[in-house]
């Protein structure tokens, strides 16, 4: 009986020292990995691993450092060079510097630096290997997702990129038939020109008496239309609150309509009939923008009693409600041959025509169109352009005193949350990771100027994650920003193997 | 911190004002601060010539005790008698005070900067006439020699006069009195003074003193600091005097006289035959004129005068003046360099002695932002294996620059942080400055107003004066309650968040009032029966006083405490630690940071040191890692940077520099037991630690105005590069028939010769007395805690006669029982004979396992 106890205790330990990893401890001088154990033989002197020396064994770890690469102290603080191999079974093993050993703190989490300082440390080993495999795990995960993800931005970018590279084909192809196009239309307005102005001269005054009376009677209809936009209530007056509505109408163009302005435009009333509102509307018919454009500029127009002249500027305008339509455009330009003076147009249309109608004026637009087209193209995005997707994006992230706002490949810039304006932080200027993740860091330079300091700039880091977004945001150095921001198009390819943290047995 | 940066902080508060500042950013503004001709007591007493003195001795009145000679003096043309009285002082001292002998009422005299009253020596009269007094110094044909008319004072050694007083005539007292309407009352700045926008009522009038003295055979003179200026003092003559009077001076410049942060009226004069001392005891205002027979003749004049036997003797003649309180000399007669650091340190006392890793390496910023920076900044030292004890936060810590508290949102768990550097054995500085926030919400401010120890302005309220947190009390510390309340506020109940590895920074303590007359206080502010006038250089001596108490209370009487200050006075080295202020990445900065230090070394305050890379702008690589180099070898190594610089941690320049600036530190880390056994020396000696060669060399005229090297002790001379893109340096080593070895090659260098060594970028030149042995530790570890168990080496390096010596001293490293139960090991090592010895040098008490390798 007393036997067998003495056996299992005897057991017990054993299998102790297996998972602390005691084992292959006592096979090796302190401090000296696995790797290198054939280079320490009891049996043998011992000679320096840069082969500058041989000293008998018994100088190994004797506390006094006799090899200038410090190899004959693995286990001692007597070299300054040397290094210290903690096994940390259970966890990752690492080296630590020589200085560590026994300086009164727990390096290795296995606690074996300190054998002689007097510092009880804890074996952490366990607790740390099972904390990064779930944070292992973690990453993982997200990487797979991430990646994915990736996939998806690729393919997407893929799609976009050729797009764009074929629209920009065609824009440089049309870009010489518009300007023939543009000529030519040129010709034939001063051609038609000429007849109609003769008309003009003619009729001018009839026409001016004709169209002032037109002109009343439409702005009678506009006004009663605005008026039952007004009246939200629908209660036959139209009141300061939903006067305020409309804060384009602030008189004084400090971007609020108060109470008293809004009182103001009603002729100090606090409320207005609309035959009252008749004498009003001309303080607002300069400012007032109408809650809804008409769907179809065309029905507008032919309704227009004024449109003496038809003109077919539907095209123009189709044009304008969607600038990126361009190929149509085109199309109906080319059936286009009647011209108008712009000039005419312009007194025809409502606010939301004109402004159409000054989209299109910018005949300068197809270059600009052009340019924007060609400048997103010339943005690296990556290898596989799997930045595209951030392109004329912003992520922002509120902070205790100010929202940060990253548009990455445009600008970064900070704002007071209660209040105050907006402080550039700097606009794109390059991908600048280290060479070997060159995408892994974005640098935005030359934002407001500091007091006495450089302009401000920041270092966008990214970092793989499910989700585009903001993380967190630091001033390390007086104006020169650090931002944090996850993305997946920074996930690379989970490797296929099991991540399982490596136990030296 | 400076002074304009507030435009940042404070620039809604006070637009204004920041707003003239903002302008001028590039270097000092000299109109912010007075001129000898724009302080009205400087001009006036700066107009009167050399001349007969209207002073007259009044033999009859002498009275002769076993202390101390009283004997009235007259002044002829007011009839003013004023009270003289002279003292012989234990080891070689002179004390020569003059008062009014009747004084509307009193005038100030400086409290607790003395650590006693000087022991006195009877004074005999050897012999008297009608025209003098002939005294009795003691034994060695010493002599003071009283002249009644003109009145005059001479020391003599048997034929040779020492030093005389008033013997340019230069002696003005004046006395207080009431103030009458007449045409001579109301000259301009007489009851009244206008600076800028600041007037100062002067309700006790004119009060100036001043008094010349003269130095035959003396061309080198040294001392009074602050001042950004070579070691040996120049000839103010058409220039402005040097000025003492602690300011805050923003972006100072080089080479001039302006006075700075701090003021010890301390001036060493020597020559190879002697050094003596003059101690001006004076808080107030003061200016002092140097002029020298020499000093416009160049090397050839001079020897065209030996050769032609026409010279005359050369000789320095010195001159303070004093906007108030009495005349109260010290004269320190040597005869040697030791001496007079003696007998100084005998009145105003030594170097405190520091905790051992305040003289590590010390890591600061304006600011490490908040607990995560600390944490990153903390680990980084970890990462690139750089040793570091002191990791430091400057004013943003604070909840509102309220002093005491912490950031909630940057700084909230101030205890987890100090515990995460407690577990790296590191430790922690945090800034608290004397200007106190008005908020009635602030305990210290509420308390402050409540017991009612705030300084007074001129009406009788709370002064109050613009700072960092804005509107801003100042404590009275010239009041010791309010010192015993200040220093209680450091009690860990009372200073929450803080522990026993935190540890405290006096800085803006001039005081520094942002909108006062030259950025301080106004001279009529009152603090109870005097005015600030009298004793405004004692300001920011009495708060780091006050501190230094608390942290040594805090930990009843146990642990030693760690202070820097800006501002200072002589008798500082007491309570801690300087610094030389608001410097700038610059070379020149550099270069000067040697001889302000040294000035500051021999008037007793050892622990100095300048912020390493510069505070304004961003050096260069290269001046960042001479910067390191340098300050590796000086007393006290703190990097530091101002808030809109870029960040410039040790590892942030490559590894290269990484590398470099690394073995800079380690070199200071393997010499800390040789700095820690000369601070205990400076602490029990008041020999300083940073010393000119003439200090060693007394004899040695070549080393006189050497301050591009220094010593160490006695026994490693120190010629840091200090030049841009340098090649070589030459470095003089001194002493004929000595051998000095490098420490780095420990190749052997005779004494007395300019040796030129070739430098690269990792080069810190540095040798070893040949005879002296220095101890070492080898290990280096991430901080000075880590490495207290550590064996020493000693470096024996042999003298021309194979022999050498040298001493080994331990204790715990930060608690006071070295003196309080004598817990320390003091060895004196000798080799001799190819053998290595070691015997006691005092009692001790005090184990621990040593080993030697």
């Amino acid at each position: 009986m007393q036997h067998n106890v003495n056996w299992l205790q005897a057991l017990l330990v054993l299998s102790l020292s297996v998972t602390l990893g005691w084992t292959v401890e006592v096979q090796r001088p302190r401090g000296v990995p696995l790797t290198k154990r054939q280079f320490y033989d009891e049996a043998k002197p011992f000679t320096c691993l840069d082969g500058s020396r041989t000293i008998p064994f018994d100088r190994v770890n004797d506390d006094y450092c006799d090899c200038k690469d410090g190899s004959d102290e693995p286990g001692t603080a007597a070299c300054p060079n040397g290094s210290f191999h903690c096994t940390n079974a259970g966890y990752r093993p690492t080296f630590i510097p020589s200085s560590r050993i026994n300086d009164g703190i727990c390096d290795c989490c296995d606690g074996t630096d300190e054998y002689n300082s007097g510092a009880s440390c804890q074996n952490t080993c366990k607790e740390l290997g099972r904390k990064e495999r779930e944070a292992l795990q973690k990453l993982a995960e997200i990487t797979k997702e991430g990646f994915l993800l990736k996939q998806q931005l690729i393919e997407e970018a893929k799609k976009g990129q050729q797009e764009k590279q074929s629209r920009l084909s065609e824009l440089q192809d049309s870009r010489k038939g518009h300007e023939d196009k543009v000529e030519a239309l040129r010709t034939v307005k001063e051609t038609a020109e000429q007849p109609e102005k003769e008309a003009k001269e003619r009729h001018l005054k009839a026409w001016e008496e004709h169209k002032a009376a037109l002109r009343l009677e439409k702005e009678k209809a506009k006004m009663a239309e605005v008026f039952l936009e007004l009246d939200d209530n629908a209660d036959g007056f139209v009141d300061v609150s939903e006067l305020q509505t409309h804060q384009e109408l602030d008189p004084d163009g400090d971007g609020t309509l108060t109470d008293t302005e809004a009182q103001g435009l009603l002729g100090g009333a606090h409320k207005v009939d609309s035959t009252e509102f008749m004498n009003m509307w001309s303080n607002m018919k300069e400012k007032y923008v109408s809650e809804v454009c008409p769907p179809t500029p065309s029905s507008d127009l032919d309704k227009d009693p004024d449109s003496v002249y038809p003109e077919d500027d539907l095209d123009e305008d189709a044009a304008g409600e969607d600038d990126e339509d361009d190929d149509d455009d085109d199309d109906r330009d080319d059936d286009d041959d009647k011209v108008i003076s712009p000039l005419q147009v312009l007194e025809k249309l409502s606010v939301c025509e004109r402004e159409r109608w000054c989209l299109l004026c910018n005949a300068a637009l197809l270059p600009f169109s052009f340019r924007a087209l060609e400048k997103e193209i010339s943005f690296d995005f990556g290898p596989s352009s799997e930045f595209a997707y951030l392109y004329s994006q912003c992520y922002e992230l509120t902070t205790n005193e100010y929202i940060y706002r990253l548009c990455p490949f445009n600008r970064v810039s900070q704002k007071p949350k209660y209040g105050g304006s907006e402080t550039s932080l700097g606009s794109w200027g390059s991908w600048s990771g280290p060479e070997d993740n060159k995408y892994s860091v974005m640098k935005y330079e030359h934002g407001m100027g500091c007091w006495q300091g450089p302009n401000r700039s920041t270092t966008v880091k990214l970092t793989c994650g499910k989700e585009t977004a903001v993380v967190s945001t630091s001033e390390p150095s007086r104006c020169e920003y650090l931002m944090e921001f996850t993305t997946p198009a920074v996930c690379l390819e989970p490797p296929n193997i099991d991540t399982q943290v490596h136990d030296e047995f | 911190c400076p002074l304009v940066a507030a435009a940042a902080a404070m620039g809604a508060l006070s637009l204004g004002w920041f707003a003239l500042c903002l302008g001028v950013a590039v270097a000092v503004d000299r109109g912010n601060f007075k001129t000898c001709e724009q302080s009205a007591f400087c001009k006036r007493q700066r107009a009167m010539k050399a001349g007969q003195s209207p002073y007259r001795a009044l033999l009859d009145t002498l009275e002769l005790s076993d202390s101390r000679v009283t004997l009235q003096l007259i002044n002829d043309n007011n009839k003013v008698h004023l009270l003289l009285e002279l003292y012989r002082l234990q080891g070689n001292m002179t004390r020569v005070k003059i008062n009014e002998l009747k004084p509307l009422k009193p005038r100030f005299e400086v409290p607790d900067v003395l650590i006693a009253d000087p022991p006195t020596e009877p004074l005999s009269v050897v012999s008297r006439d009608e025209n003098g007094v002939v005294l009795s110094l003691g034994d060695e044909a010493r002599r003071l020699i009283v002249s009644a008319q003109p009145f005059r004072l001479d020391i003599v050694e048997g034929p040779q006069v020492l030093l005389s007083l008033n013997s340019r005539g230069l002696l003005a007292f004046e006395h207080l009195r009431p103030r009458k309407d007449t045409e001579d009352d109301n000259q301009p700045g007489l009851w009244e003074e206008t600076f800028k926008s600041h007037t100062d009522s002067k309700p006790n009038g004119p009060t100036s003193i001043s008094l010349d003295f003269s130095l035959p055979g003396v061309e080198h003179v040294y001392g009074i600091p602050e001042h950004a200026d070579n070691l040996k003092l120049k000839s103010t003559d058409g220039g402005d005097p040097y000025r003492l009077y602690n300011l805050d001076v923003f972006q100072y410049e080089l080479y001039n006289p302006m006075a700075l942060y701090g003021a010890v009226p301390v001036l060493l004069s020597h020559n190879a035959q002697r050094t003596m001392g003059i101690f001006w005891f004076n808080a107030a205002e003061t200016w002092v004129d140097i002029s020298s027979n020499t000093a416009g003749k160049t090397v050839f004049g001079k020897m065209l005068d030996y050769v032609q036997g026409a010279s005359e003797t050369p000789q320095t003649d010195i001159r303070w003046i004093s906007e108030s309180g009495i005349i109260d000399v010290f004269i320190m007669l040597g005869p040697k360099p030791a001496d007079v650091f003696t007998q100084y340190a005998s009145l105003t006392g030594t170097q405190s002695f520091p905790p051992l890793s305040a003289l590590a390496y010390h890591q600061c910023r304006w600011n490490y932002n908040d607990q995560e920076d600390v944490r990153a900044v903390n680990q980084g030292f970890d990462e690139h294996d750089i040793p570091c004890d002191f990791i430091w936060l400057d004013i943003e810590h604070t909840d509102g620059k309220r002093y005491f508290t912490w950031d909630p949102s940057k700084f909230p768990k101030p205890l987890e942080m100090l515990q995460d550097l407690t577990d790296k054995r590191r430790k922690m500085v945090a800034i608290v400055d004397p200007h106190i926030k008005v908020d009635s919400g602030y305990k210290i401010h509420s308390e402050l107003r409540s017991k009612n120890l705030y300084v007074k302005n001129k009406d009788g309220a709370d002064y109050e004066g613009w700072c960092w947190p804005g509107n801003a009390g100042y404590p009275d510390f010239i009041r010791p309650d309010t010192r015993a309340w200040w220093a209680s506020m450091f009690a860990y109940d009372q200073y929450e968040g803080s522990t026993e590895n935190l540890y405290t920074w006096n800085d803006m303590n001039e005081p520094s009032v942002f909108n006062g007359p030259e950025v301080t206080m106004h001279k009529d502010a009152v603090h109870g029966a005097w005015e600030h006038r009298d004793l405004h250089n004692l300001y920011g001596f009495y708060v780091q006083m006050a501190t230094a108490e608390g942290l040594i209370q805090r930990s009843e009487g146990k642990e030693r405490p760690f202070v820097l200050t800006r501002a200072f006075f002589a008798g500082s080295q007491r309570y801690g630690a300087v610094w030389t202020g608001d410097n700038a990445a610059e070379w020149d900065h550099l270069k000067i940071s040697i001889p302000m230090c040294l000035n500051l070394n021999l008037v007793g305050i050892s622990f100095c040191g300048a912020d390493v890379g510069g505070f304004f702008k961003s050096p260069s690589t290269e001046l960042l890692v001479r910067w390191y180099q340098a300050g590796a070898y000086q007393p006290f190594f703190r990097a530091h940077a101002h808030m809109d610089t870029p960040r410039r941690e040790p590892w942030l320049f490559g590894p290269e520099n990484t590398a470099l600036i690394r073995e800079a530190i380690l070199q200071r880390y393997a010499l800390l037991p040789y700095w820690y056994q000369l601070f205990y020396h400076a602490y029990l000696t008041g020999q300083p630690i940073m010393r000119p060669l003439w200090v060693e060399y007394p004899g040695d005229a070549s080393t006189f105005a050497m301050d591009d090297q220094y010593l160490l002790g006695r026994d490693l001379l120190v010629h840091p590069v200090t030049e841009e893109g340098a090649r070589g340096i030459t470095a003089y080593l001194p002493g004929q028939g000595e051998v000095w070895y490098d420490v780095h090659t420990f190749q052997k260098h005779n004494g007395a010769q300019n040796l030129y060594i070739p430098v690269t970028i990792s080069s810190i030149p540095v040798f070893q007395h040949g005879g002296s042995i220095i101890p070492k530790k080898l290990r280096i570890r991430r901080s000075s805690s880590c490495m207290e168990n550590d064996p020493y080496t000693f470096i024996v390096a042999l003298s021309p006669q194979r022999t050498a010596e040298g001493e080994l001293y331990i204790d715990d490293g930060h608690t006071f029982s070295y003196r309080t139960e004598k817990k320390f090991i003091h060895r004196r090592l000798t080799f001799a004979n190819n053998t290595l010895t070691s015997r006691s040098d005092a009692l001790f008490h005090f184990t621990l396992e040593i080993s030697s390798e």
